[in-house]
């Protein structure tokens, strides 16, 4: 079956069996091989992506159902070779180890941060809720994302401002194509 | 793992989506959020010949009013429930329990009434939509039907609905003003119910005027807390009334026992966990 999506603001357009995930498809055509597979029952949360401007599972995604979407990836969120916040803030908090998860932990955290620009400790463990990590016992992540929420806030300063900027203009973006 | 070869078909009409399922035989099945199917498929747990998406449907998406109640269509995401104010306003034991559904990505997908034609036992949508007598719309070759709450759950992943029908959409009766709370008991993140208890109460003055209760996971349906119910009208909502009516919670019921637990903690689960979603309804 033919299939158009734009990936990481390229367009693609590919034969795919029905039976292939898009995480598959991802990986194994695209060879966007940041997006990983860490469980294959759909519970570990590695695989996630943004479809069309929300977090999935990208392991419980047929590719064929992803056909006209936008799909954004981990490859996708850094900007003109500078890091987004939130990887910049797992970076600085040092809240990966093997650094499996890490994908996942972030594509999930920027999808909770646009949601709430500001949660509290309890609200990024329950954003977090279907990402596992085996490393790290997820101290160094809920502070990197509380750092990224910090930096990413109006008023955190010029540069701050400017990516902050930046992520609101593309999720902005992305969801109101998700209404069009 | 990758699932056995189907075809896919994505009709952007639930008259298509019938049609196509009919023709296609007992060996296809609808997708909704695949966020049950995709697993099974993927353990090759099953091997459907044709699977018909069911999310190019617009009509089977959104939450409307229609008089006393809300309409749910099928399609609408776990997602879209929670942030619905219609279902937060009217029916917010729904929207209770949406938000304890598994995690955020999975929410994204999973759809309500693909949550309601799984019927798996250890759902949380399954004993709120039994305890508000929520209606299941169904459609098939012939036209609706309409399915009561109560016929709708028949056994362990199995509803009244055949092969060949879609359920299209939810009517739930309005509940607005009414106190209400979603209890659910696991023990890890974005883990099944081993036990969950879904309280609506109406309260008139200092006095419980009605009283709804549904027990998730207690037997091979929903379980309406019959014995609950009838000892919480007429009472004032006292630690100890709240007790007294809570003893009455596995009455009728069936639990199994399996990893998780026996029967007899479950039985026990169901008992406290009753005391603590009328308490807390009653307290929001
Ligand atoms: C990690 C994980 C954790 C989870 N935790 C929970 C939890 O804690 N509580 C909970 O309640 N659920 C949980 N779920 C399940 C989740 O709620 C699913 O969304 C739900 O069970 C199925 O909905 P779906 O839309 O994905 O349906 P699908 O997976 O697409 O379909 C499920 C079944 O229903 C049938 N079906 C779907 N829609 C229709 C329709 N309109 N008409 C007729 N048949 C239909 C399909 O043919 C299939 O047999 C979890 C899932 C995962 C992956
Ligand atoms: S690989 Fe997708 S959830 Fe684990
Ligand atoms: S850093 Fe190793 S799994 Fe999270």
């Amino acid at each position: 079956m033919r299939i158009t999506m734009t990936v990481d603001g390229t367009k693609y357009t590919d034969d795919v069996e029905p039976r292939m995930l898009l995480v598959h498809y991802l990986r194994e055509r695209l060879g966007k091989t940041g997006t990983v597979v860490g469980c294959d029952t759909s519970n570990c949360g590695a695989c996630t992506v943004h479809l069309d401007g929300h977090s999935v599972k990208s392991c419980s995604v047929l590719a064929v159902q992803a056909d006209g979407c936008e799909v954004t990836t981990i490859e996708g969120l850094a900007r003109d070779g500078r890091l987004h916040p939130v990887q910049q803030a797992f970076h600085d908090n040092h809240a990966l180890q093997c650094g499996f998860c890490t994908p996942g932990m972030i594509m999930q955290a920027v999808d909770l941060l646009a949601d709430n620009p500001d949660p509290d400790e309890q609200a990024v463990r329950q954003g977090l809720e279907g990402n596992l990590c085996r490393c790290t016992g997820y101290q160094n992540i809920v502070r990197a994302v509380r750092d990224a929420a910090q930096k990413m806030s109006p008023g955190a300063g010029p540069e701050a401002e400017q990516v902050a900027d930046e992520t609101a203009e593309a999720t902005k973006l992305s969801r109101a194509e998700v209404q069009s | 793992m990758i699932p056995a070869a189907f075809d896919y078909q994505a009709p952007t009409t639930l008259d298509d989506a019938v049609r196509i399922l009919a023709d296609a035989g007992e060996d296809a099945k609808v997708i909704a959020g695949g966020q049950s199917l995709l697993p099974v498929l993927r353990m090759r747990l099953a091997a459907p010949t044709v699977l018909i998406d069911l999310s190019r449907c617009a009509e089977l998406r959104g939450v409307r009013e229609d008089g006393g109640s809300l309409v749910i269509g099928a399609m609408t995401t776990h997602y879209d429930v929670q942030g619905d104010h219609l279902v937060r306003e009217h029916a917010a034991l729904l929207a209770m329990a949406t938000d304890t559904v598994a995690d955020p990505q999975v929410r994204h997908r999973g759809t309500f009434g693909g949550s309601l034609a799984h019927a798996d036992p250890a759902g949380d949508l399954l004993a709120p939509a039994l305890a508000l007598d929520c209606e299941f719309v169904v459609a098939g070759m012939d036209g609706r039907r309409t399915v009561a709450a109560n016929e709708f759950f028949v056994d362990y992943f199995t509803t009244a609905m055949a092969w060949n029908e879609i359920l299209c959409e939810v009517r739930v009766p309005k509940y607005t003003g009414w106190l209400a709370h979603y209890e659910k008991f696991n023990r890890v993140a974005q883990a099944w119910s081993i036990v969950g208890v879904a309280a609506a109460l109406r309260v008139d003055g200092s006095r419980i005027a009605e009283a709804r209760v549904g027990l998730t996971n207690m037997a091979s349906v929903p379980v309406r807390a019959r014995g609950v119910e009838d000892a919480l009208v007429g009472e004032e909502a006292t630690p100890e009334s709240i007790r007294a009516a809570a003893e009455h919670a596995a009455e009728g019921t069936s639990p199994t026992a399996d990893g998780d637990g026996d029967a007899e903690y479950r039985t026990q689960l169901a008992k406290v966990l009753t005391g603590r979603a009328v308490t807390a309804a009653m307290t929001a």
